[in-house]
């Protein structure tokens, strides 16, 4: 069992109504698409907003991070749309 | 190498940005500038105002590693990126890029490069607020390709 805080922001932090929680996860290097897998049964909004296809990028702390990379325990895993600034 | 990087709601003066990024300096032949700016339309619909988040922690680091591959392939002393976040309006200054270096051509090239990876990595968001209610704002293709100049 490992603890991560997950992070969301921007469209993604309005679909879920919050900014970020903190996750146990009963596995002991779970990767980011582990975590996805996790939050998709959760239903709508997440299985939409975090659905294959849509536009999601992550970071595992302050990192762009890909599905494969590997969690541990007290990672802060953030989930964002494509950045938009400038 | 000067590095200064700073995320902040306030507005910024250039002039005095540039004085102080140059100041001292002997070796500096050019700075080159890009200020970035609210505008009063966006496809076509008005815009009442703007509001600009970002992801304290990553933000800053994430505009330090840009200025420092800048530094890797262009011959350039140093580098100032303000970024604004919160509420804007439509005119109101939103980024500075101002790059300092011996000559005028690798000032010219880092200012551009560091602007088109700002607006493909650094975590910043948009959200314009219209007359008929709030948008995000979505990411451009122009800018993934703008970015994908500078790797062939």
């Amino acid at each position: 069992m490992i603890s991560l805080r997950l992070v969301y922001l921007a469209r993604l932090r309005e679909a879920f109504e919050i900014s970020g929680e903190t996750l146990e996860i009963p596995a002991e290097s779970p990767t980011v698409g582990d975590v996805v897998a996790l939050l998709r049964e959760r239903g709508a909004p997440w299985s939409y907003e975090l659905a294959e296809g849509r536009a999601v990028r992550v970071a595992v702390n302050h990192e762009m991070a890909g599905l494969h990379t590997s969690l541990r325990t007290h990672d802060e895993l953030a989930f964002f749309p494509p950045v938009t600034g400038g | 190498m000067t590095v200064c990087v700073r995320v902040q709601q306030e507005d910024f003066d250039v002039g005095a940005e540039v004085t102080a990024l140059r100041e001292g300096d002997g070796r500096v032949g050019a700075v080159a500038v890009f200020v970035g700016m609210v505008r009063d339309v966006s496809e076509e619909t008005n815009i009442v105002a703007m509001t600009l988040e970002h992801y304290p922690g990553m933000t800053e680091k994430s505009l330090i590693r840009i200025i420092e591959e800048a530094q890797r392939r262009f011959a350039i002393l140093g580098a100032t990126v303000i970024h604004r976040v919160g509420t804007l309006r439509p005119l109101d200054q939103i980024v500075l890029i101002a790059v300092k270096s011996e000559h005028r051509g690798e000032a010219f090239d880092a200012c551009r490069f560091i602007i088109d990876y700002l607006k493909t990595e650094a975590p910043f968001w948009k959200q314009e607020v219209t007359p008929d209610g709030t948008r995000w704002v979505n990411a451009r293709v122009s800018d993934d390709a703008a970015r994908s100049r500078w790797e062939s």
